[in-house]
């Protein structure tokens, strides 16, 4: 018990602690504790950098499209596989929707290279046998967020749509017997027996995932970012690796850290409240 | 039963229709989901020059093991593979033991203070200090650039801890406890004797996971590592594929057989970090599926 509970103070709790280098002017000979206090000046930095809104929109559009595009993808999954009746097909389906899942995140960007490189990658070598010309995927900043996204989707999609066919698999069977009796045809029965029966896991998995808007895979954007998409790769959590470890300069990077957690918090608990007021669906 | 009923009542012909669009759609997903990584494959196994000038579709073009030769050859891709063996076994021990040590006592009703740590360890999972006040702490502990700054700062995982709790509660009653109390027995004997014994699926999802998970990890690594013979394999990885730091001593005469030789490299690369897991991963499937589901019962 003793040894994950201080696993817990060290590692999780200590750093909120060291989290004030964001108000005082971190010096290493003085250390955390002595080093000067300044107030909000490293948030005021922050806040008039020329980066600052191109940060928080990059941050924002790319989890926000990742919202909108990959949260309904594993549900209508889910429902698809629900309705499959050859146990072979669906465990076959399942198993291979899943695999993607177990790709490490640097393979996964690999892949992704390999596919869109601009002479020998697959993509266009496609695009020029159909008579295109070839596309620098990763050179357009505008191609970065779909990229992001899509990408995503094909890695999750399977693994996220377990937990929904999981709440399907606990509908009443009555239910359905019902339905079939009310001459309710396979699309009714969907609409009305099976998404109102996972209704509160869809509003629960929505609530975490909106909770996640600012903590975006950091690991994933900092492997695909290059020079030429930075316009639109930049957020907030790799800029606070770039100014933070790369460039030494802590304070300014912990402030910049703490702001996006700290949003990153108010939005969960807003979403939170929200889903409880009117769906009375929370996760406490 | 429900399938019975179905049967019974005839499937109108809209009905029908819709099931076979469901699996049309379903088939090309499988096949979107499977082809990159056959592809993959069968570039890796295919010779330099049939994968550069775009000759590989599907199967492999022209068999070669060449890739896997020269990979097996680069010293720095061997240590990275022993790192990631090394880190995957010692972290996966690591991380299970100290996961089972939080999530028994936090499982058990008479535990005092359960329910506030239980929320000051969820509370972990949605507020951090950051990236920066963590690395100082690893820094401050003198872990920097040692092999124990990828085992311990991530060892337990706050979603693994939910997940084992949830199964000691549902599935170790109470009542064996008092039980092996009546009978003179320790809580460490019962631990030991009983719970661990009852516990084979649960440990089972754990070891997974955390395996599965360090074989992946890469960033842990990237900021806490300098010395390149400790780098797990990953980071060998990044920095042959994503960086395009192709090994200098590959033994390639000509430039154009040097550069088809590099681009075949990524594909037999990523086919070596890769299998371990790919292989595993459809005996365990029912264990992770297990899991999950153990997990999302609570939320």
């Amino acid at each position: 018990m003793i040894p994950p509970l201080l696993f817990f103070l060290v590692f999780k709790y200590y750093p909120m602690l060291n989290a004030v280098l964001a108000f005082k002017d971190y010096n290493v000979i003085k250390g955390i504790w002595e080093s000067p206090w300044v107030g909000f000046k490293n948030f005021e930095l922050f806040f008039e950098n020329p980066l600052f809104w191109t940060l928080v929109k990059n941050t924002i559009m790319l989890s926000g499209y990742l919202l909108l595009a990959g949260f309904p993808i594993p549900i209508l999954l889910a429902l698809m596989i629900n309705e499959v009746r050859n146990t072979k097909f669906k465990k076959f389906f399942q198993l291979v929707s899943f695999a993607p899942y177990f790709i490490s995140t640097v393979v996964m960007v690999s892949i992704i290279m390999l596919f869109l490189a601009p002479r020998l990658g697959f993509a266009n070598i496609a695009l020029n046998f159909f008579g295109f010309h070839s596309v620098n995927f990763l050179g357009e900043p505008g191609m970065f967020r779909s990229i992001y996204v899509w990408s995503d989707i094909w890695q999750t999609a399977g693994y996220s749509a377990v937990i929904y066919l999981a709440a399907l698999a606990g509908i009443d069977p009555t239910l359905y017997e019902a339905a079939k009796i009310d001459g309710a045809s396979r699309f009714q029965k969907i609409r009305h027996v099976d998404l109102p029966g996972i209704m509160p896991t869809i509003v629960i998995i929505l609530i975490l995932n909106v909770g996640n808007v600012m903590a975006l895979g950091f690991e994933k954007v900092y492997l695909l970012q290059n020079p030429l998409n930075l316009a639109n790769s930049e957020i907030i959590a790799t800029y606070v690796y770039r100014v933070g470890l790369l460039n030494a300069n802590y304070s300014f990077a912990t402030a910049v850290g703490l702001f996006n957690s700290v949003i990153n918090l108010v939005l969960l608990l807003t979403v939170n409240g929200l889903a409880k007021r009117i769906t009375n669906n929370s996760i406490w | 039963m429900a399938i019975a009923v179905q049967k019974k009542i005839k499937e109108s012909a809209g009905d029908r229709a819709f099931l076979i669009t469901i699996h049309i759609v379903l088939i090309l997903v499988a096949i979107a989901v499977i082809y990159p990584l056959i592809f993959i494959l069968s570039s890796s196994i295919s010779s330099p020059a049939a994968v550069t000038s775009g000759k590989v579709w599907l199967w492999p073009v022209d068999i070669s093991f060449k890739g896997f030769k020269v990979l097996f050859n680069t010293s720095e891709i061997i240590t990275g593979y022993a790192n990631s063996i090394f880190y995957t076994a010692a972290g996966t021990i690591i991380s299970v033991i100290l996961t089972i040590m939080i999530a028994y006592p936090l499982s058990r009703k008479g535990f005092f203070g359960r329910n506030t740590l239980m929320m000051m360890i969820t509370f972990t999972m949605i507020f951090s200090g950051g990236l920066i006040p963590t690395y100082m702490v690893v820094k401050q502990l003198h872990l920097i650039d040692t092999r124990w700054a990828l085992l311990i700062p991530n060892a337990i995982w706050v979603w693994q801890v939910i997940i084992a709790r949830s199964f000691f509660q549902s599935s170790i009653p109470e009542e064996l406890l008092e039980a092996s109390e009546i009978d003179g027995c320790s809580d460490l004997r019962f631990i030991w004797s009983v719970v661990i014994p009852l516990s084979k699926p649960i440990i089972a999802v754990l070891v997974l996971m955390y395996a599965v998970g360090q074989w992946n990890a890469y960033f842990d690594a990237l900021i806490y590592l300098k010395s390149a013979d400790l780098f797990p394999l990953q980071l060998v990885l990044r920095s042959i594929i994503i960086q395009n730091n192709s090994s200098g001593n590959m033994d390639a005469a000509a430039m154009v057989e040097r550069q088809q030789l590099a681009e075949l490299l990524k594909y037999a690369l990523i086919v070596v970090a890769t299998l371990p897991v790919l292989v595993i991963y459809p005996f365990v499937q029912r264990y992770f599926v297990q899991g999950m589901l153990v997990g999302s019962v609570k939320g």
